[in-house]
Parts: C-alpha cells; sequence; structure tokens
C-alpha cells in the first residue's frame, strides 16, 4: 500500500495528519470555491463538522484490499460507440428562449473576475 | 504603414536572434512548449452532437442545440469522423495510438463552457489520451518532440466589449462550442519564438496535408503557449488565436520577463492572456489560484478500442505527407533540399507549385520565384497565398515571360508586385507599361553607341582599367532603365572595347 | 375484469393491464378515466403532495378525447398505453413543461426536448399527469429535500414517502395516478416504492435510455417503472426499454427482460433464491427483518430454496456508492451557474466567479451542498486516488461477488429496506443516518443488475418492501418471481386518505 499523500494542493492552516479525515473550515471554504459556491458562516461551520464526520465513515473502504484489481468505471463492457458524421439542425430559438439575459441574440454573463 | 511594419519585424527579428543564443552554461536561455488546439475543419458535425461545424460567419448562437448549450439531461454521443481524424494525425507524426481509449471530464469554471467541464482526455486519474509521443521537424536537423495528442471539444467564443479585464460583461457566442479539436501538446522544446512559428508551420502543413484541417478558416489552430526564461518560473500564454500571432504573444512574453529579471523583480509562475488587440499579454491568475481539474473519466462515454486493423485501414489510406512531398519535389523537379523544405511548408503553397507546373512553368526558376520574391511580398502584406489575388496561372506567365527573355529579372520583380497589387495577368502589365526587356543584341548596340560616344574619356580609361568598364556597363543599364539583361550589357560593351581596341592597334 | 367490478366506480383502482384493455374496447372512456383521475388528485393532493406540475386539465382531458377518437374511429395508430396517466419524476425532461429537478436552480427552465422514455411512451399513447416531487437532483432518500417541500406518505401523512423518487411512489400509492417513472441512482425507486406499498424496479443499467434524465450520478441510475402491481410494472417497463442513438451506454434489450403472465406457471419450484446475510445485517428493524422472512417462506411454499448465503463486500458498498455518486455529480451540477438557462441573480456590476457563486448558494439546498463539496473532495488532486479510484476497485470486487452468487443462486432476495417510514423531519439534520438507509439498495447500482421491490407487508400499518435481485438482463425471471409472490401475498390494502 502506499503511504504517500500526494500534497499538490495547498496545505491548510487547520490540515492534519494522514489518517484523519476531518475537514477544516478553511478546506470547506475552499471546496465551496472550487464548486463555485458561496456558503454561510453558519454552513461552513456545519458542514465542517458534517462531512468530517461522513469522510470518517468513507474511510471504511481502506479496510479493502484493492492491489491489482481494476476500477469499474462502466458496468457494461460496450466500447466503439459513435456517431455518424451527419448534420441535423435544432430550432436555437427554442434554446435561446430559456436564457435569462441576453444581448441580441448573444448570452449575456457577468464581466471577468 | 507597409515600412513602419517591415521595421517592427526587423526589431522583432533582432530581439529573437538574441534569444536564441545560448547561455555560457550551455542551458537555452528560453523554453518553450505548445499546447495547440486544432479545429477538424474536415468534420461537418460538432464532437458530441449533430450540430453544424459551419458557423463561420453566422449570427450568434444560431448552431446550436440541447447538447451542446449543457441542457440538463442531455448526453454526449462521439463524432466517429473524429477518430478516424486523430489516427491519422497520430500517425502523421509519429505517434503511438493507444490500443484503449478513454474521454475524460476536464472540470472547471468557465462562461464558455456550457458544462462548466470540457470533455477531453488525459493521462492520469483513470484516463488515457489518444496517442503519446512523435514529432514535427523543424528544418536544421531539429525536432520537436510531442507529448501527447488527445481529441476534446471546443468552448464557445466570448466577445469583450473593448478588452478583457474592462469589459463590462461578456458576450457569449456557443456555436463554435463543442466543435471537434484535437489537443496537440509538446515538449518544452523550442528555444525561440521562430522556432515555435516553425513547428506551427509545419504541424499546419502536416494537417492540411492530411486533409483534416484547413488553413483559410479563421481561428481554426490557436495555442497555448509555456515558456520559462532563465532565472524565472514558467508562464503561461492562453488565447493565440493565430499562429502570426504566436511569435508576437512569446516575444512581448521574453522582453516583458526579461524586463522584470533586469530590474531584479522575479517572474513567478502565472497565467496570462494574450490580448491580440493591444498585442500584450495581460495577467489572468497567478500560481496561488492555480486550477485543480479534477479530472475523472466521463461516465457517459464508453471506451473506444483501436484495433491494428483499423490503423491499418486508416494508414492504406493516408495522403502524401509534407515529408514526402519535399522528396518528390527533390527528386521529379530538381528543387534544392532547402526551397523544397519551404514550398511544402505550407500546402497552398506547395499545390500551388503543382498547379503552376501543370501550366507548363519551369519547376527551378518557379520555385525560387514561390520561395523568394513571392513570398516576401505576402509577408510583407501579411497575407498567406490563397488570400492574395495571385493565381498559377500569374505566376506560370512570369515565369515564362523571363525564359523567353521578354522580362528581365528585375523587371519581372516590378510586374510582380504589380500582379500582387492588382490581380491582373503579366503580360497585360507588360504591353501596358510598354515594358520589354532588350533583349536583343541589336537594339543593345545602338545603346552602347550612344553611351560610348557620350563618354568618351571613360572610353578611353575602360581600355586600361576595370573599374571604368564597370562605369560604362553601368551607364548602358542606366539608358536602358534597368531593361536589359545586365550579362549582356557585360556583353555587349566589352565587344564594343575590343572591336576599338583592335581597330587602334590595326 | 373481476377487479374492475369489484371497485368500481373509482376506475383509478384498475390496474393498467385491465384499463389498457377496457380503453381499447371502449368499455371505459379514456376521458372518462382521465376525469376520475384528475378528481382523485383533486381530493388526496393536498394531503400527499406527490406533484410539483400538474398539466392543465383541459389539455390532459383533450389528449383523453383524442384517445377516444381513434378508439371510435377505429382510425390512427392507438399504442399499447393510449389513454393511460403516467405521473413523471420530475428530473425527466419534458418538452414545453417545466421539469425542475426539486431545486429552484432550475427556475423557469422549459425543457427544450424530450426525455427519450417520454417519446417512447408518448408514442404508445400514454398521457403525462405531470411532474411529481422529488428530493432535489435526486439526492436524498426522503424526499423531504425539496424546494417544493416534502412529499408525505399516503399510508401515514406524518411520514416520509421514501425518496428520491417519492412523489412518484406517493401518487401510484394514493391512486393519484395508474402508474409514474421514477429514477434510482442508489434505490431511489425502490425506497420509496418499499415506503409507500407499490411495485418499483432499477432496470438492468443501459436498458432504459438517460437520455432526458438530469443527470445525478451516470454510472449508477436508471430510469424505471413504478406500478400498483408487478404485471403493470412489467408492461410500462417493456415500453420503456431499447436503445438509443442518443445514449452512448445504452443497448438492445434481449428477450429475457420481458415477461408475460401467460407463459409463466404459478409455482416457482426448482428456483434457487440466495438471502445475503448481510441484507439482515447490522441496522435493519426486527419488524422489517420479520416480515421479509415471512415473505420468504411463502416464497418457499410456492417451491423456491431459500438459502442464505453471503456477499461479504456489500459491507462496503455504501461508502462506495457515495462517494462515486457524490464525485459524478459535483460535475454534473457544475452546468447550473445561470447563464444559459435556470436561476439567475442580477450581476450588479460583480464578476461572474461571484455572480456564478451567489446563484448556486441562492439555487441549490443544503443536501446538494454537502454532496457537491464533497464530490468535489473526492475528486480533487491528492485524493483521487483514495477516494474515487478505491471506491470504483470496491465495486469491481464486489462485481465478481454477486458474479459467483449468481452461479449458484436464481436471485438474490433481501428487504429493500432496513427500516420502516420514518417521521418527516426525524432525519434530516443527520445526513450521514439517512444515507445509511440505502445500505441495501445501493449494491444494485454499483454492480448495473436489475433490483425490484415488492410490497410484502405492513408493519403497523406501514409497509415493507422485498428486494429481489438477478443477474444482468433477467428482468422477466424477476417479474417472475414478483409476480408469484404478490398474488400469493395477496395484499389489497389501500390507504385510508
Ligand atoms: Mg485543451
Ligand atoms: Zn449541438
Amino acid at each position: 500500500m502506499p503511504k504517500e499523500r500526494k500534497l499538490s494542493r495547498r496545505e491548510f492552516p487547520d490540515s492534519k495528519k494522514e489518517g484523519d479525515s476531518r475537514i477544516g473550515k478553511e478546506e470547506v471554504k475552499h471546496l465551496a470555491w472550487l464548486a463555485r459556491m458561496k456558503l454561510s458562516n453558519k454552513e461552513i461551520d456545519a458542514f465542517s463538522q458534517q462531512l468530517s464526520q461522513i469522510l470518517q465513515y468513507f474511510r471504511k473502504i481502506d479496510e479493502v484490499d484493492t492491489e491489482g484489481i481494476e476500477p469499474t468505471y462502466h458496468v457494461l463492457d460496450l466500447t466503439n460507440v459513435f456517431r455518424k458524421d451527419e448534420p441535423r439542425t435544432f430550432p436555437a430559438e427554442e434554446v435561446l428562449r430559456n436564457v435569462p439575459e441576453k444581448k441580441g441574440r448573444y448570452v449575456k454573463a457577468p464581466r471577468m473576475g | 504603414m507597409a515600412m513602419a511594419k517591415a521595421k517592427k519585424k526587423e526589431r522583432m527579428t533582432r530581439v529573437m536572434r538574441r534569444d536564441e543564443e545560448k547561455g555560457k552554461d550551455g542551458e537555452p536561455e528560453v523554453i518553450i512548449g505548445l499546447e495547440v488546439h486544432v479545429q477538424l475543419t474536415n468534420l461537418k458535425t460538432k464532437l458530441f452532437c449533430s450540430c453544424s461545424t459551419d458557423y463561420r460567419g453566422a449570427e450568434p448562437n444560431t448552431h446550436v442545440c440541447p447538447i451542446c448549450m449543457g441542457e440538463p439531461g442531455t448526453l454526449p454521443v462521439v463524432n466517429e469522423g473524429a477518430i478516424e481524424d486523430a489516427i491519422m494525425v497520430a500517425l502523421a507524426l509519429g505517434s503511438s495510438i493507444s490500443r484503449r481509449t478513454l474521454f475524460s471530464r476536464k472540470n472547471y469554471f468557465y462562461p464558455d463552457m456550457p458544462k462548466n467541464f470540457q470533455i477531453s482526455q488525459y493521462d492520469k486519474a483513470g484516463g488515457v489520451p489518444f496517442a503519446t509521443g512523435g514529432s514535427v521537424s523543424i528544418g536544421g536537423g531539429k525536432k520537436v518532440r510531442i507529448r501527447r495528442i488527445q481529441i476534446e471539444e471546443d468552448p464557445g467564443r466570448l466577445v469583450y466589449e473593448g478588452t478583457i479585464d474592462s469589459s463590462p460583461y461578456i458576450l457569449v457566442d456557443y456555436n463554435r462550442a463543442g466543435l471537434p479539436l484535437i489537443e496537440i501538446v509538446t515538449e518544452p522544446d523550442m528555444e525561440s519564438p521562430k522556432e515555435a512559428r516553425m513547428f506551427l508551420q509545419n504541424l499546419r502543413s502536416i494537417l492540411e496535408h492530411l486533409g483534416v484541417f484547413d488553413e483559410s478558416l479563421q481561428g481554426a489552430m490557436r495555442c497555448d503557449a509555456n515558456i520559462s526564461i532563465k532565472g524565472g518560473k514558467r508562464v503561461e500564454i492562453k488565447n493565440i488565436s493565430s499562429f502570426k500571432d504566436v511569435e508576437r504573444a512569446l516575444s512581448f512574453e521574453i522582453t516583458r520577463q526579461k524586463g522584470l529579471l533586469s530590474r531584479g523583480l522575479r517572474v513567478g509562475m502565472e497565467t496570462r492572456h494574450w490580448d491580440d488587440l493591444r498585442r500584450i499579454t495581460v495577467s489572468l491568475r497567478v500560481k496561488e489560484e492555480e486550477q485543480d481539474y479534477r479530472y475523472f473519466p466521463e461516465p457517459d462515454l464508453v471506451p473506444i478500442t483501436i484495433s491494428e486493423g483499423l490503423i491499418a485501414k486508416v494508414k492504406a489510406c493516408m495522403p502524401i505527407l509534407p515529408s514526402e512531398r519535399k522528396r518528390l519535389f527533390i527528386d521529379k523537379y530538381g528543387i534544392p533540399p532547402q526551397t523544397a523544405e519551404v514550398l511544402v511548408g505550407s500546402k497552398a503553397l506547395a499545390d500551388f507549385f503543382e498547379e503552376c507546373i501543370k501550366l507548363k512553368a519551369d519547376p527551378l526558376p518557379l520555385a525560387n520565384w514561390l520561395t523568394g520574391d513571392l513570398k516576401a511580398l505576402l509577408n510583407e502584406m501579411e497575407i498567406e497565398i490563397w488570400e492574395s489575388k495571385v493565381t498559377p496561372a500569374h505566376m506560370a506567365e512570369l515565369v515564362s515571360l523571363v525564359k523567353d527573355g521578354i522580362l528581365s529579372g528585375k523587371m519581372a520583380k516590378e510586374v510582380l508586385k504589380e500582379v500582387v497589387a492588382t490581380g491582373r495577368m503579366p503580360r497585360k502589365i507588360v504591353e501596358e507599361k510598354g515594358l520589354r526587356a532588350i533583349a536583343s543584341m541589336e537594339s543593345l548596340k545602338e545603346i552602347v553607341e550612344r553611351v560610348f560616344s557620350e563618354n568618351p574619356e571613360a572610353v578611353k580609361d575602360a581600355l586600361r582599367q576595370e573599374k571604368a568598364v564597370h562605369f560604362l556597363i553601368g551607364q548602358v543599364m542606366k539608358a536602358t532603365k534597368g531593361s536589359a539583361d545586365p550579362l549582356m550589357a557585360n556583353e555587349a560593351v566589352r565587344r564594343r572595347l575590343q572591336e576599338i581596341a583592335s581597330s587602334v592597334s590595326a | 375484469m373481476d377487479s374492475f367490478h369489484s371497485y368500481y366506480p373509482l376506475p383509478s383502482r384498475l390496474s393498467v393491464s385491465d384499463l389498457c384493455d377496457a380503453i381499447r374496447r371502449g368499455s371505459i372512456k379514456a376521458e372518462d378515466y382521465m376525469a376520475s383521475t384528475l378528481d382523485r388528485i383533486r381530493r388526496v393532493e393536498e394531503k400527499v403532495h406527490a406533484f410539483i406540475t400538474i398539466v392543465e386539465e383541459s389539455t390532459l382531458l383533450e389528449r383523453a378525447r383524442e384517445i377516444d377518437r381513434r378508439v371510435r374511429d377505429g382510425k390512427g395508430f392507438l399504442g399499447a398505453l393510449a389513454g393511460i396517466p403516467i405521473a413523471v419524476k420530475d428530473l425527466i425532461c419534458t418538452k414545453g413543461l417545466r421539469t425542475t429537478c426539486g431545486s429552484r436552480i432550475l427556475e423557469g427552465y422549459i425543457p427544450t426536448y424530450n426525455a427519450t422514455v417520454i417519446e417512447r411512451l408518448e408514442e404508445q399513447g400514454a398521457i403525462i399527469l405531470g411532474k411529481t416531487n422529488m428530493d432535489e437532483f435526486a439526492m436524498g432518500s426522503s424526499t423531504e429535500f425539496s424546494y417544493f417541500g416534502p412529499t408525505r406518505n399516503p399510508w401515514d401523512l406524518s411520514r416520509v414517502p421514501g425518496g428520491s423518487s417519492g412523489g412518484s411512489a406517493a401518487a401510484v400509492a394514493a391512486l393519484e395516478a395508474p402508474m409514474a417513472l421514477g429514477s434510482d441512482t442508489g434505490g431511489s425507486i425502490r425506497c420509496p416504492a418499499s415506503f409507500c406499498s407499490v411495485v418499483g424496479l432499477k432496470p438492468t443499467y443501459g436498458l432504459v435510455s438517460r437520455f432526458g434524465l438530469i443527470a445525478y450520478a451516470n454510472s449508477l441510475e436508471q430510469i424505471g417503472p413504478m406500478t400498483r402491481t408487478v404485471e403493470d410494472c412489467a408492461l410500462l417497463f417493456s415500453h420503456m426499454v431499447g436503445r438509443d442513438p442518443l445514449d452512448s451506454t445504452s443497448v438492445e434489450p434481449p428477450k429475457t427482460v420481458f415477461f408475460s403472465k401467460k407463459d409463466d406457471a404459478m409455482d416457482l419450484v426448482g428456483l434457487k433464491v440466495g438471502i445475503p446475510k448481510e441484507f439482515f445485517g447490522e441496522g435493519i428493524q426486527e419488524s422489517v427483518a420479520k416480515t421479509v422472512r415471512k415473505a420468504l417462506e411463502k416464497l418457499e411454499s410456492l417451491g423456491a430454496q431459500c438459502e442464505e448465503t453471503t456477499i461479504p463486500s456489500i459491507q462496503y458498498a455504501l461508502p462506495a456508492y457515495y462517494i462515486i455518486a457524490m464525485s459524478e455529480a459535483s460535475s454534473n451540477l457544475a452546468r447550473y451557474d445561470g447563464l444559459r438557462y435556470g436561476l439567475r441573480v442580477p450581476d450588479r456590476g460583480y464578476g461572474w466567479n461571484t455572480i456564478f457563486a451567489e446563484n448556486r448558494r441562492l439555487g441549490f439546498g443544503p443536501e446538494v451542498k454537502r454532496r457537491i463539496i464533497l464530490g468535489t473532495y473526492a475528486l480533487s488532486a491528492g485524493y483521487f486516488d483514495k477516494y474515487y479510484l478505491k471506491a470504483q476497485k470496491i465495486r469491481t470486487i464486489l462485481r465478481m461477488e454477486f458474479q459467483r452468487a449468481f452461479k449458484r443462486f436464481d436471485v438474490l432476495a433481501g428487504p429493500s429496506m432496513p427500516i420502516l417510514p420514518f417521521k418527516i423531519g426525524e432525519k434530516v439534520g443527520n445526513p450521514l443516518e439517512m444515507y445509511m438507509c440505502d445500505v441495501d439498495t445501493v449494491p444494485a447500482n454499483l454492480t448495473g443488475l436489475p433490483a425490484l421491490s415488492l410490497p410484502c407487508g405492513f408493519r403497523n400499518g406501514l409497509p415493507v418492501g422485498i428486494q429481489f435481485m438477478a443477474q444482468a438482463f433477467q428482468e422477466g425471471l424477476i417479474f417472475r418471481v414478483a409476480y408469484a409472490l404478490e398474488k400469493s401475498l395477496d395484499l389489497r390494502e389501500e390507504p385510508r386518505l
């Protein structure tokens, strides 16, 4: 079993030792940022506690020896499912009707940053 | 305008030359790696949906459907054409094709990505890129190694009001979103902006020869560049959308980074955006915000297996590649290797050459015209051959006018300029301007006679010293307004001098 | 037709199979049936809250009348489900009919296309009645995590109907619809089927197109039928399956997935039933275990041989399932940024990163946020191998163990849910406890195997479900076993509403 934990992410002020799966508030904030979700302070507190508990439970899978086992990304043994290169048009107006903010035919997005 | 540009180019060339120098310890001063995104322009539909790829010139958001707009519940299905194209590209670059390949999701938020993840390929996290290894030669015996080749979808197009950092909002056009791309990632093997351009040019030619890519389509080849200069960290430049801009962007970065270093400032790891309007790079994010793409295998697409049989089948139908074509030009037409190399550096140019040959143009002078004067003129105008008014008929005619002695080399250069500017046929220009090479010795004799009678002193001198001979030849050429063949003028002057000498002695 | 007479004049009690016959023969008008269904909805929907959206009455009646016209004129194609109303879980896209996924984030979104199953069922004449309530993005086991408020269990309005397809199960149980579509990512059909005493099938992965199913965890989920009887379930299912060029993970169904009661003898002589002891392990309520064991005895009385067995890795299925599901979900749900559809907060001069984050703060409920964060964590650099990859490897081990079990047994059986329906609000504050409810259902999703929940009795007036699993594409066998047991158990209770 490889023991090393890769530290390619930022170390967090409240980061922890190997085997401990607590998620500190800073890490919750960072993950929420990666997922582009703003959280209230109350949510951050609650999530930090709940998620740590859940992750602790997830670590049950550490017990399983998976040496030499291939992952199952697909349960079906399908390969090479392709589509012919034949164009079809879709009424684009219908798609645009769902766009909350437009400028002409453009979808309007907030500025950079 | 053209002058200013030419000056600027010259300045840049000088910068480049300096960069090509190696440091004292033999380490390169500049290291460049590229990530090239190539639209598979031979395909009619997007990578994962049946929307048409023919979006150029279309109104924004007209080539969209629920799938490429990332509507909830939609699923991707792979365009089989993309697989065939990718096999060809991998074979052409000498890469080894993965027998089993997967698509992965690359997760990050950006307004041009309808799903906020890109379906791409990856060599870690369970993913397998389409192919790895291979190389592209960039002349002088140098090769740029390929790290990996992968298939992925193009994001949409962002339109800024003004510039990226000041635009009050961003407009998004998803017509391009989902277009089939091949991403080619190189090893950091290039040492100057010029090498980067050479790489792109040769890669482009290969892709054109394969027929998977049409260089005439705006923005069909874009790239991101990684550049590190000695003493600094790696900087990534995104959004380089034309291959001319690669050289500009890299040169800008080198100047900027060297400026920082010379002032004792540090060059940290960061990602910058190439602003092609202002021709500068602007910072997008520094290392602290480095992305975590959270790659994982795309669950909605099944693996792709590529059999030996399929590879063999594709191989059997592979079109001729630039390297083979170069050999052909050398062997069949006697073109010198270096000229042949320039010809096949662009499929359009090589095709143009062969079209001219079909019109019975003499191969060797033709090749010289195409790779010399014509290329220089087009470069100056910053256009490609297909964007110009010149056709094979023009060039074939021009070459034959010179061959027949109707035009001197110097006159032909002028005529070519006129052709490029107006698109009129060379013979027409010759007739209208009354241009005609003083081709016959008879007419040349009269002029020599006149020049000799006007310069008796010089004739005397010329009988004794070479310098005066050259003066006389120069006077003759001047009198013909350059329309005489200098060799013939030379001969006519010497012949007349000999006559005088023999009559004097007699 | 005995059921028709005994239940008349409330035709909503008819089974789908009987109803189809009656409408085709003209003995019941589709319009009358639709009117009676709408009447039933009017009377009980306020208590149950099974629907998020109900199609306009006039539209529904007109569609029914169109079927009646065809029956009368004998012209035009009459599909196998002509005139039968169907309730559709609100994460299956219906063109022109709002689809919310139980979330605020899809506010204002009207799908521009139909899910493939919807196309198939409408082709057969089924009439979409409305869209049913669910846990937001199918994340939950109680239908309490809906932006539109909870659905109540028709058998006890103070209790949850199970989830996430709680609205579909409750609609069928409360006789608001004769059949419904649910989706099952980790038990989301079987859990509410068990809690509401209806039949629910999680098909073999790939049999039903996922095109138009709003993704929660792509590699695990399937759309499935929810009905009052096994026969109805098999009938509805037979019109849902089929390879779809729009879904790369879909396959053509082999004959073994179909069931017709005529071909099947009532006895189960020689049938080998494995009872994985893990299904009766830690956390199971005694009352549930007892009821299921009684049903298994009944099965033996029909000739089946039940034998205890073990599938040891079932104990790891739950964490492996949640890791995979949350990881895929974190990516699937990234698209909800407010640009192309759904909720969009005003810019107020902020950049798109801020606006996206604000949109998603307002648009997603707490359970969705928890799962997105955990999924983001499990996929992030340095953790991928430890969580996502490891979970996918456990999936392989689990598949091997099931394969081994199916060398000895035709079907596997156990409780669908380890517990009886719980009180609304009881588990909302404790996510982990809520996750534990799925312990018996997730193995089928991880392995892609078919699994059906059949009502098998009541305890304290609350339903208990038995789950049958079989090898991939053996739905036909599951239907046969469940049909025999259903007949033999003869549960004819219905909720008092
Ligand atoms: Mg890329
Ligand atoms: Zn599309």
